[in-house]
């Protein structure tokens, strides 16, 4: 059977499928999402099992570069890469938490047993780690310019939210779906960074080269839109990737 | 039919989870299946609630045949198994409500469900917070929140006390109306309610057949 007969389209004329009793309407597909980034935000800010944890470990190491590099500051490349692969290595712990609660308290199968599309639950997933890695920005940042960055962050505003933004979208795609791969293996922990970790590489390289013209200390013209463009792209395909064989992941 | 099965086949890897599994079940009626632990009634369950595929025989289920026409059948079918199903961070009231968006269900019927089971007074709790008989209550609601057509049981008193049991009898009991596959390891208690019986043991069909012919001796043999 294949990915796409396994969608909930509607059942065809005359199949005799009924639909639930009590007139009860299975949802669109937004309102789907929407239901399941609903509980995914409530759960997070239960537990706060992610967004703390992921800027804590961000912060950490931040404050570890500043005693270890024993520099007044850095700027440019060095500037870009220490930010991203931080950056990176902080969303990985967001990104094994990301399925452990339906893992182990059976929302995939209650989420499974709905006569849903089942791409709705990449969608919800992908937003809520997108909105986590927000988050951790706004505390990393300002962090990093404290801590690391030797010119102002200032003259890198208008332009470096953008770039960070792109670079989340990739994180938050590839993340979703590795997690959902390694979520069901007993080696999660270790299976997740394993496979995500090579396939976010061209993410923290797209990022720190579009990032490390904005991190200088004296600004150029206009950052060049080469790397912009081409995070874009990875993520355009990466998004297309997920989509089409997610229903595979979630299939017994 | 609500249930057709013919020879349906299970496996876990190499091994046999559930083999040669045949029976017809109409709708409204109760199919209670007994048997040791590891005899493949929660494959069973889990076969015909779309969660795994058959790897041989036929299964229809409510008209559609499975797994191509899973769709068909999903938010038809009420489950209620070992695991209530429910977010231990999120309240009672908090995971229906998230369940009645995923089926399309209207919040009031979250609310007299909520009181159906007695738990209107302790809805706004974190499932985390409630003792387990309370969180079966609440799974129990869970399960029959969509008014499905199909309930599947595993041990459905599993946690219950007997005054608890008997608030969820008119709810998924014999007399709830829908078509039910029970698990259990209480045969006293839902032989009664018993359109048919199957007994499985090592993931074969061991014993097929209406109530009245099980007697205690057909039982000791099955778990013995």
């Amino acid at each position: 059977m294949n990915a796409v007969t396994d969608r909930p389209h509607p059942p065809p004329a005359g199949s005799g499928a009924a639909a639930p009793r009590r007139g009860s309407q299975p949802p669109g597909f937004a309102r789907t999402v929407a239901a399941l980034l609903r509980k995914e935000l409530l759960v997070e800010l239960r537990t706060l099992e992610s967004v703390p944890g992921m800027s804590l470990f961000a912060v950490t190491v931040f404050v570890i570069f500043h005693f270890a590099l024993n520099r007044t500051g850095v700027s440019g490349d060095e500037a870009a890469g220490i930010l991203w692969v931080t950056l990176l290595l902080a969303a990985m712990l967001g990104v094994n938490r990301l399925f452990v609660a339906d893992a182990e308290e059976g929302g995939f199968d209650g989420f499974l047993l709905a006569p849903c599309d089942r791409s709705a639950l990449l969608v919800a997933k992908a937003l809520a780690l997108f909105s986590y890695l927000v988050v951790l920005e706004l505390v990393a940042v300002p962090a990093f310019a404290l801590l690391l960055l030797e010119p102002s962050l200032g003259p890198a505003l208008p332009d470096l939210p953008g770039v960070l933004l792109l670079g989340d979208l990739g994180i938050a795609l590839i993340g979703t779906l590795v997690a959902a791969l390694a979520v069901r293996t007993r080696a999660r922990d270790l299976l997740g960074p394993l496979l995500a970790l090579p396939l976010l590489v061209p993410i923290v390289i797209g990022g720190a080269r579009a990032s490390a013209p904005l991190l200088v200390l004296t600004h150029q013209t206009a950052p060049a839109l080469r790397w912009p463009l081409a995070l874009a792209l990875y993520d355009l395909i990466f998004g297309l990737i997920a989509y089409a064989v997610f229903d595979f992941l979630l299939e017994d | 039919m609500a249930l057709e099965l013919e020879s349906l086949t299970r496996r876990y890897g190499e091994r046999e989870a559930l083999g040669g599994v045949s029976l017809s079940l109409g709708e409204g009626q109760t199919l209670v299946v007994l048997g040791p632990n590891g005899a493949g009634k929660t494959t069973l369950l889990r076969v015909l609630a779309t969660l795994l595929r058959p790897h041989a025989g036929t299964v229809r289920v409510l008209g559609s045949s499975l797994p191509d026409e899973s769709w068909a059948v999903r938010g038809r079918i009420g489950l209620l198994g070992h695991e209530p199903l429910l977010y231990r961070e999120l309240s009672a009231r908090e995971n229906l409500r998230y369940h009645a968006r995923l089926h399309g269900v209207d919040f009031a019927r979250v609310d007299e469900l909520l009181g159906a089971v007695k738990m209107a007074a302790r809805a706004d709790e974190q499932v985390r917070m409630l003792s387990r008989g309370m969180v079966q209550r609440v799974a129990i609601a869970r399960a029959v929140l969509h008014d499905p057509g199909l309930l599947l049981l595993d041990e459905p008193r599993a946690n219950l006390d007997p005054a608890g049991a008997a608030l969820v009898e008119p709810l998924i009991g014999p007399s709830c109306g829908r078509t039910r596959v029970v698990c259990s390891h209480d045969p006293q208690a839902d032989l009664a309610g018993a359109d048919l019986v199957l007994g499985l043991r090592a993931g074969r069909p061991a014993l097929l057949a209406g109530p009245a012919d099980v007697d205690a001796q057909a039982i000791e043999e099955l778990y013995g």
